[in-house]
């Protein structure tokens, strides 16, 4: 029999970011995974990063996780996305090769101190007096621990559909699974059902890649790492064709035969992923939708053809694939597929992303109803801390939605739950003025330093960098110039009269770094980057002002917490369906009863007024 | 939770008076006094007697029971005679019961607000329907309460979801097939729904004279029959509401009611030169109300007089016209003052429908801050794309303003406006 203080069970994203962040807290911790060559594999498109998700890898960084690093060694395509755009609204993203990716995850974590790797399969949860003791597995072992992370994906009844095919996916129909199923159906708030979907695989070489468009990476890479200074490997451009009209009439032709469509799933899919079936039957006035073919790999033939994910039978998905440009004679390595699993609705959790019924489990990933790598492994991240908080007696590790997308997120799903595959947006942040990717360090890493989850490499680079622009920042709003050194230099600025500091001139969005340089040329001596940081807070320094207030407020409704034992039978004037709404979601705080569906200011003020009633009924009686 | 007493009509001798009672010991209450509690919601005539057992009126009891009243409590109300002497005495005798207060200002509307009865904006139209002293009152404070403001603010809300729709879309998705020419669906309902605040806005005045009513100065020199005129119109055509005399011994105020607009009359002190310094503080202090008036009638002592007119709108007279054989008015005859009373109406009229149907300075405040966001979201989308995460959170922070009017923005709204628009995903 093993002890150990914290048991992750998966080694997908989730269960690798939960395992090294309580393994970094100091628990000792077991990984338990059918295959430690099950660690950093990416089951679907192989990119890390994008709009929203880039903010999420970057916070994860920032907490000293395993996955921005990862993604900048194996990244073979670093693009920014909307680089034209204002810099909270810009997304970095990669493109990443497989075994790249996998070779360095494994490496990462068979190095990681306090963390066992442990190769088995987990068929029961040991659960004694009502809280969690450790795992059972296959070969009759127990391992023993008081926090366990369960981050098993879509292994709760997951189904394949290609066609009229069906396939178990998964370990789906071993015994074992079915006992963790029931299990987890006995804990759960509730089991919902998604779907999702993925383009076939294609052959490389059977690609005409001198028919296509091309897509390059950029000049000037961006890291997802703040630790990393560029790329690692070499970098490729993606190929770029369209669908055509005769692509559109074989999917309309076989549309019944798609698995998707023929009614045998029943699941909610994502609206921001549709299948080429939703797409060309939704958007049917549109003759063309773009293709990505995005290699898999430095050294690997298979192709993610971006843009057409589908079920439908294989001999259609072959029709259809081949009237593309560049793709007449292609070769299909794996048929594309629609995939549908149970999730447990996580309003069933606490923002720690431990269980309400069973304490010491926590649940991290697509298991909670999200998709994608980024938005899985930053719940890990959570999970990983707060199981080891638990475990050793540790501070909780609370994010709010007015520090992190980590806390958007979080707040989203134990709020609000899930009605699609959840992912990340950056408009699902309030306060994204102030929540970029650039300072993701500067918001997270103190925090980090202070749970005690961030190395010591980290800490002394993002010391040295706090000090270097504390010193910049200083110098900036020392140095000031007259009205006519502007004038002379051409730069436009509302004027009166007086002499204004470099700093206050980058607030300006007419005015960037290049500028003050001009204006002063000893600044030469800072680094590049350090300018364009202090550039970037600058130009969003009004409205972070106004948004501030906002997360002010925001933090006094969370102040207002909700007892669990309350009983919204006993409040009157609540409509039926608000009550039940509120019984359904049991917010922790008037921040997540706000945010209820349908909620109204009314409501909220009798439930403020119920809340401080009752707050002084208690001081009366006390 | 108390049990509160008040008189639910309006102070002073009317016909009938209704005597309010919500709370716990509203029904002993009405044992107390009626000599038994009769059935539900069906008014039934009863002695209304003190603790000696003599009778205080007799009168219409009327009972509800919790849940099915305004207020959520149980609810008596006692319908009696209007005399003052007898609410005093009635009001009087039901504080002498246990667990009864006085309801302080307001406070049965909040205990109908707190049961969950009615909603905030609810509340303050409501506020202002009790208050409506005429027809015009009250048709505001309806609209109020039936939520044409709440409807409008809906329509603002929708006009600038779609806007940040159509910015967020561009923002998150600028990588995904979505048109190029976005933004063209950005300014115009930003602007459209600007415009719109900015005329509500603009409308406040009028509102305001609705709810406080319109001030009428009657100016002119000594001795022209203002207060004549005065007492002829508050005497003849029109229902006296209230009458107080002015902060000053000579600017007389009279309320009344023209064609259900509430118009308050100010006779200003007649205009001369004089060496008395208290008649020129008089004479000064009439002339800065006088100029502060919505409308002015000018009396002119004689045809030959010049009157200089504060605005294009006044009206003037010439007075004593019985005098003069002339075309005028005259308060001692009553000739032309029909003519001037549909005058005034006409004019007060104009400027009523330009009212706005938002009331309340919370309301103002609100839409005030929506204007000025609205006004930095055009200026930042004249920047370009590199400000549109500024734009949209410029429109979110008016959205948010309307929000306390109307309900709430959820980002699901905005993303489902953009995922039934576009096709997203690659």
């Amino acid at each position: 029999m093993k002890q150990f203080d914290v048991i992750v069970i998966g080694g997908g994203h989730a269960g690798v970011e939960a395992a090294h962040a309580a393994g970094r807290r100091g628990a000792r911790t077991a990984l338990v995974t059918f295959s430690a060559c099950d660690l950093g594999v990416m089951s679907c498109n192989p990119a890390i990063g994008g709009l929203g998700k880039g903010h999420l890898v970057r916070e994860i960084d920032a907490l000293d996780g395993v996955m921005g690093l990862a993604a900048d060694f194996a990244g073979i395509q670093f693009r920014l996305l909307n680089r034209s755009r204002g810099p909270a609204v810009q997304g970095p993203r990669t493109q990443a090769d497989r075994a790249r990716y996998r070779s360095f995850v494994l490496g990462h974590m068979q190095q990681a101190e306090r963390v066992t790797i442990i190769e088995a399969e987990v068929t029961d949860l040991v659960v004694e007096a009502d809280r969690i003791a450790g795992v059972e597995t296959a070969d009759g072992q127990r391992i023993l621990a008081s926090a366990v992370v369960l981050t098993s994906g879509t292994f709760l009844r997951g189904e394949i559909h290609i066609g009229d095919e069906r396939i178990p996916a998964g370990r789906q129909g071993a015994r074992s699974s079915l006992r963790l199923a029931s299990r987890l159906e006995e804990i759960a708030h509730s089991i919902g059902r998604l779907k999702t979907g993925t383009p076939a695989r294609l052959s490389a070489q059977t690609i005409d890649w001198a028919r296509i468009g091309r897509q390059a990476a950029d000049a000037d890479p961006v890291m997802l790492s703040f630790l990393s200074s560029g790329p690692a490997a070499r970098q490729i451009a993606c190929g770029v064709t369209q669908t055509n009209r005769q692509t559109h009439e074989i999917i309309a032709a076989n549309l019944h035969r798609s698995a998707m469509r023929s009614g045998n799933i029943s699941g909610i899919g994502p609206r921001y992923c549709p299948s080429v079936e939703d797409k060309i039957t939704r958007f049917a006035d549109k003759e063309s939708h773009n293709v990505f073919l995005e290699p898999e790999g430095l050294n690997d033939d298979t192709v993610y053809p971006n843009g057409v994910s589908t079920s439908l039978p294989r001999e259609v998905q072959e029709a259809f694939l081949r009237t593309i440009v560049g793709l007449e004679d292609v070769r299909i390595l794996q048929y594309g597929y629609a995939i549908e699993y149970d999730f447990h609705d996580p309003r069933g959790l606490f923002k720690t992303l431990q269980s309400r019924a069973l304490t010491g489990l926590f649940l991290a990933g697509q298991i909670n109803g999200t998709t994608g790598y980024e938005e899985a492994a930053a719940q890990g991240l959570v999970a990983g801390l707060n199981a080891a908080a638990l475990a050793l007696g540790l501070d909780e590790a609370l994010f709010s939605r007015a520090d992190s997308y980590i806390g958007v997120m979080i707040d989203d799903l134990t709020s609000r739950g899930v009605q699609e595959p959840y992912r990340m947006f950056t408009s699902r942040a309030e306060f994204r003025l102030s929540l970029r990717m650039d300072n993701a360090d500067q918001r997270l890493t103190p925090i980090g330093l202070s749970l005690g989850c961030v190395g010591q490499r980290r800490e002394r680079a993002f010391l040295e960098k706090m000090n270097r622009l504390d010193a910049l920042r200083i110098r900036l709003k020392d140095h000031t110039v007259a009205p006519a050194v502007l004038q002379e230099n051409g730069i436009t600025a509302p004027s009166n009269g007086s002499r204004r500091s470099l700093y206050d001139l980058l607030t300006l969005s007419g005015v960037d770094e290049h500028d003050v340089l001009r204006l002063e040329s000893s600044l030469r001596d800072a680094p590049a980057e350090d300018l364009a940081q202090i550039k970037r807070e600058a130009v969003y320094a009004p409205y972070v002002a106004r948004q501030n207030a906002d997360a002010a407020m925001l933090r006094r409704d969370e102040s207002l917490t909700i007892p669990a034992d309350i009983s919204y039978d006993t409040i009157p004037g609540l409509s039926n369906e608000l009550r039940a709404k509120l019984k359904a979601s049991r917010p922790d705080d008037i921040a997540q009863a706000v945010k209820i569906d349908g909620m109204t200011p009314a409501a909220i003020v009798l439930l403020v007024s119920w809340l401080r009633r009752g707050a002084a009924v208690h001081e009366r009686s006390a | 939770m108390d049990t509160i007493v008040a008189l639910a009509t309006a102070r002073g001798r009317a016909g009938v008076a209704v005597v309010r009672v919500s709370g716990a010991e509203a029904m002993t209450v009405c044992a107390a006094i009626a000599g038994s509690v009769p059935p539900p919601r069906c008014a039934t005539l009863c002695r209304l007697r003190d603790r000696q057992g003599d009778t205080l009126d007799q009168g219409l009891v009327l009972v509800f029971e919790a849940g099915k009243s305004f207020t959520g409590e149980p609810v008596v109300e006692f319908q009696t005679h209007g005399s003052p002497a007898i609410i005093a005495a009635l009001i009087r005798e039901i504080l002498e019961i246990p667990g009864v207060r006085a309801a302080e200002a307001g406070e049965f509307t909040r205990r109908a607000f707190d049961a969950g009865r009615i909603s905030l904006t609810e509340v303050e139209g409501l506020a202002d329907l009790l208050e409506a002293e005429t027809e015009a009152q009250r048709k505001l404070a309806q609209k109020v309460f039936d939520g044409t403001a709440a409807r409008l603010a809906e329509t603002w809300r929708d006009g600038l979801l779609q806007a940040v729709a159509m910015l967020e879309a561009a923002i998150d998705f600028s990588d995904e097939e979505i048109p190029d020419d976005l933004l063209r669906h950005v300014r115009p309902p930003l602007e459209t729904v600007k415009d719109a605040i900015s005329r509500q806005i603009a409308g406040r005045q009028a509102s305001e004279r609705i709810r406080e009513g319109f001030e009428v100065a009657i100016v002119g020199a000594v001795n022209t029959g203002k207060s004549t005129l005065l007492n002829a119109l508050a005497g003849r055509d029109a229902a006296i509401t209230s009458e107080t005399a002015g902060t000053t011994r000579d600017v007389i105020e009279v309320r009344m009611d023209i064609s259900g607009l509430p118009v308050t009359l100010i006779d200003t002190a007649g205009l001369r030169e004089t060496a008395d310094e208290v008649e020129q503080i008089g004479i000064a202090r009439g002339r800065a109300r006088a100029s502060a008036a919505d409308l002015r009638v000018y009396l002119m002592a004689s045809p030959n007089d010049v009157v200089a007119r504060e605005s294009q709108d006044d009206i003037v007279l010439l007075s004593k016209a019985d005098l003069w054989n002339c075309p005028g008015i005259s308060g001692k005859s009553g000739a032309g003052i029909p003519a001037l009373l549909s005058g005034i109406e006409e004019r007060l009229a104009t400027r009523a429908s330009g009212s706005s149907v938002f009331s309340r300075e919370r309301h103002f405040d609100k839409l005030r801050r929506a204007e000025v966001h609205l006004g930095a979201a055009l200026a930042a989308l004249d920047r370009g794309e590199f400000g549109w995460e500024i734009v949209s959170d410029d429109i979110r922070a008016a959205i948010r303003s309307l929000d306390g009017i109307i309900g709430r923005i959820d980002v699901e709204d905005v993303l489902g406006r953009i995922f039934s628009s576009f096709c997203i995903g690659k």
